[in-house]
């Protein structure tokens, strides 16, 4: 305790109410991290007690059992069977469900065996009273020789008299709850009654040391549960007292009946993701198009108000800009963690996993999986973020490898201009539009690739973990607004902080590609009044024409003409690689620098007039249109298939924690990509 | 003649799997011994009294009380793995 703070560490079945409690303990003072080496969330938080003292809280992942089954517990376990970890606390609160008593009470009298001085947080009561059961604490009390505390987390009642325990020294049970000596057999009993630590932790220890077999590790796991068990049966049955009320479980039965319907269920699931998607789509845009506002006009009021000079140009075109890149997500996060915070929160979202379960088992992925996939719709980021309940690591790689083939909404106006530039305006079948049928096959053909790519992923990416449902449902909640408040506070942050590093660095990388060229830039000035002159031409044409000049003699032009040959084949040119290459800060930046290299009036996005000016472009070699229908087809395949955006490889990078899958992503992406514009371009042309 | 009786009858064994909407069995033991662990971990032990609450549409996974407490989906191979005593 060399802080002075005592460690107070949060362990608990999931469901439990364990977040509510936390977020009770700690309000806004909580940071997110990692737990070292995996991608298990660490929340930490402090909670000043009434006496002055400071408590330091740590949010373990929810788990069922000291015996690990997933990542999340494998986190919990390693902790608190080391006394030497960084992370090892002063104080174990145990938090149980009360309407789940054994199962919860497994996991208590495990946490009290390892030797640390345990409170039990006894929550849910009022729910275990609606469901028939009154529980009488002060026999788990003498039972289990932890103190208890009977709490509310969701309306915050108790959490004083926790906090009141909190203050005094807790005692370590003296006897272990269940006495191990025999449990691992003669040959090991001497190892785990050495030295004075407690025999339970000695018999993790010992699991951990890898010198017993798997059969054996299994015969110890079984036996201890089973035990563990008897003994709180026997303890249960005195402790709960029936009541004569059985509401509850009746009516979280009721809607099960509807929402897990055969027809319901899918019609009210399908509602719901149209709900999210509509959300994220075009609820997010007005507070996303105030934030691009702000920051084009804060951008410009540098460029106004500090000296001319390299440093402001890098400050107000490739460093506001890159960090304006990042904030133009938030509302796109804030929007779906919100959604998912709910679903979480009301018990629905096991329910989701159940419906899709066995539709999205067959291509490698998991009922869980859906969500991510439907976010891609509008952005790959909260998408990917999102595969984080997916316990699975070979699963939640697998959603991750394909959420960014879903057409997100940075590729709707790269779709729209293209299919206006190439694709006629007429009806089929007598009532179908053309465009909108080509919009819609680019949606599915991105559906189709995810899927396809996802089975084929999951043959060989093979893992230890094997792959189960095995999972709760929960009863239905009301969902506590203040819980979904800080999900998306700690979404927003971790998103903004942690990724957006990366996307601001890339950002400014990509700026002075744009913005510096082997050639003298000093002289484009001189070179565009030339171009220019004996026309009559304004202040505002002669702006255009520099910038589309600068553009195409920067280095951004130099990588799009080194890879013109690489991209022939596919019917493009280097204007369009320029193209390519500025749509990785962001894919719609397409539109942008098609604007910029036709110098269209600047400001004006008018897509009519990009359309006018690209469509008459002209093939210096063939006299032709450049933008044909194979051209035009090309690129609309190559940007539902290509990894063009970076903000979605600082994210990958951060969830897989390495660039090994970001790597393996872009190629497999760009390949893909590469192939099937080179096929629709040769079959067209 | 014995012998073939006896295995007839293992492998007649009704499973968790085999459960209709709202009959309820006791378990007897796991055929799968990773499965069973998370099983026990999960309050499923032998001697527990499961009923099957209902199914998912597509006939898999399905949703059974542990217990008469809390609900618990799994798959059907997963409740394939788990013996009910015969009652």
């Amino acid at each position: 305790m060399a802080t002075g703070k005592i460690r107070v560490a949060l362990v608990g079945n999931p469901n439990s109410g364990k977040t509510s409690l936390f977020n009770q303990l700690t309000g806004l003072n909580q940071k997110v991290g990692n737990f070292p080496g995996v991608t298990v969330d660490k929340k930490t938080g402090s909670c000043t007690l009434p006496d002055g003292h400071q408590l330091e809280i740590l949010d373990l992942p929810g788990s069922y059992s000291i015996y690990a089954k997933s990542k999340d517990e494998q986190v919990v376990t390693d902790i608190l069977t080391n006394p030497d970890d960084a992370h090892y606390p002063d104080i174990l609160v145990v938090i149980a469900d009360a309407s789940n008593l054994k199962r919860n009470l497994l996991l208590l009298s495990q946490m009290i065996d390892l030797g640390l001085p345990v409170v039990l947080a006894l929550n849910m009561m009022d729910l275990a009273e609606r469901m028939g059961k009154k529980i009488d604490a002060a026999i788990l009390e003498k039972e289990f020789g932890v103190p208890v505390v009977t709490i509310n987390a969701r309306k915050g009642e108790g959490i004083n008299d926790l906090k009141t325990i909190l203050a005094q020294p807790v005692a370590t049970r003296e006897r272990p709850f269940l006495d191990v000596t025999e449990l691992a057999g003669p040959k090991y009993a001497p190892r785990i009654n050495q030295g004075p630590e407690p025999q339970y932790l000695r018999l993790h220890q010992l699991l951990k040391s890898g010198d017993v077999s798997a059969e054996e590790a299994r015969s110890i796991q079984t036996r201890d549960t089973t035990l563990r068990y008897g003994k709180i049966n026997k303890i249960v049955a005195r402790a709960e007292q029936p009541t004569s009320r059985k509401g509850l479980k009746l009516y979280t039965d009721k809607i099960d009946a509807i929402l897990t319907h055969r027809l319901w269920g899918y019609l009210i699931f399908i509602f719901i993701m149209f709900l999210i998607f509509q959300a994220i789509f075009s609820w997010a845009s007005w507070p996303m198009d105030l934030i691009d506002s702000y920051v084009s006009r804060f951008s410009g009021w540098l460029g106004d108000t500090l000296p001319a000079g390299v440093l402001t140009d890098l400050l107000k075109d490739g460093i506001v800009p890159g960090v304006g890149g990042v904030l133009i997500f938030v509302p796109q996060i804030a929007i779906l963690f919100a959604f998912i915070a709910i679903l979480e929160e009301t018990g629905y979202m096991a329910r989701v996993v159940f419906l899709m379960d066995k539709i999205m088992r067959k291509v490698g992925l998991n009922g869980k999986s859906v969500v991510p996939l439907i976010s891609g719709m509008a952005c790959a980021i909260p998408a990917i973020m999102a595969t984080r309940t997916i316990e699975n690591w070979k699963e939640r790689l697998i959603t991750i490898f394909v959420t960014p083939l879903i057409s997100c909404s940075a590729r709707l106006p790269v779709y729209t201009i293209l299919i206006a530039l190439v694709i006629p305006e007429k009806t089929v079948l007598g009532f179908l539009n053309l465009q909108g049928l080509v919009l819609l096959g680019l949606y599915l053909l991105g559906f189709a690739a995810a899927l396809l790519s996802a089975w084929l992923l999951s043959r060989f990416v093979h893992s230890g973990q094997r792959s189960f449902l095995i999972m709760e449902l929960p009863t239905y909640k009301q969902p506590r607004w203040s819980n979904v408040g800080y999900t998306i506070i700690e979404k927003v942050k971790t998103f903004v902080f942690e990724a957006g590093k990366i996307i601001v660095a890339i950002s400014i990388v990509l700026w002075v590609l744009a913005s510096y060229g082997p050639a003298d830039m000093q002289h484009a000035e001189e070179a565009v009044r030339q171009e220019l002159a004996g026309t009559n031409y304004s202040e505002r044409e002669f702006n255009d024409r520099l910038a589309s000049y600068k553009l195409e003699h920067s280095y951004a032009a130099v990588v799009g003409k080194i890879i013109e040959p690489v991209i022939r084949p596919l019917g493009f040119d280097w204007k369009m690689g320029i193209a390519l290459v500025t749509s990785f800060a962001a894919r719609e930046v397409f539109v942008g620098t098609m604007a910029t290299l036709y110098s269209i009036q600047s400001g004006a996005d008018d897509q009519a007039t990009i359309k006018d000016r690209m469509q008459q472009e002209i093939n210096p070699e063939t006299g032709q249109p450049v933008f044909t229908l194979a051209v035009g087809l090309s690129l609309m395949i190559y940007y539902v298939f290509a990894m063009q955006c970076m903000s979605t490889l600082a994210i990958v990078y951060r969830e897989t924690k390495g660039w090994k899958w970001p790597v393996i992503i872009t190629l497999y992406m760009t390949s893909l990509a590469y192939l099937a514009s080179l096929v629709v371009y040769h079959v067209l042309r | 003649m014995l012998f073939i009786i006896s295995l007839n009858k293992l492998s007649q064994t009704k499973t968790v799997a085999q459960l209709k909407p709202g009959e309820t069995g006791k378990v007897c033991c796991f055929k799968d011994e990773h499965l069973a662990l998370k099983l026990l971990d999960m309050g499923c032990l032998p001697g527990t009294r499961v009923a099957l609450k209902f199914v998912a549409p597509l006939g898999d996974p399905i949703c059974i009380s542990i217990d008469n407490g809390y609900s618990l989906s799994l798959r059907k191979a997963e409740a394939a793995t788990i013996s009910l005593v015969e009652e």
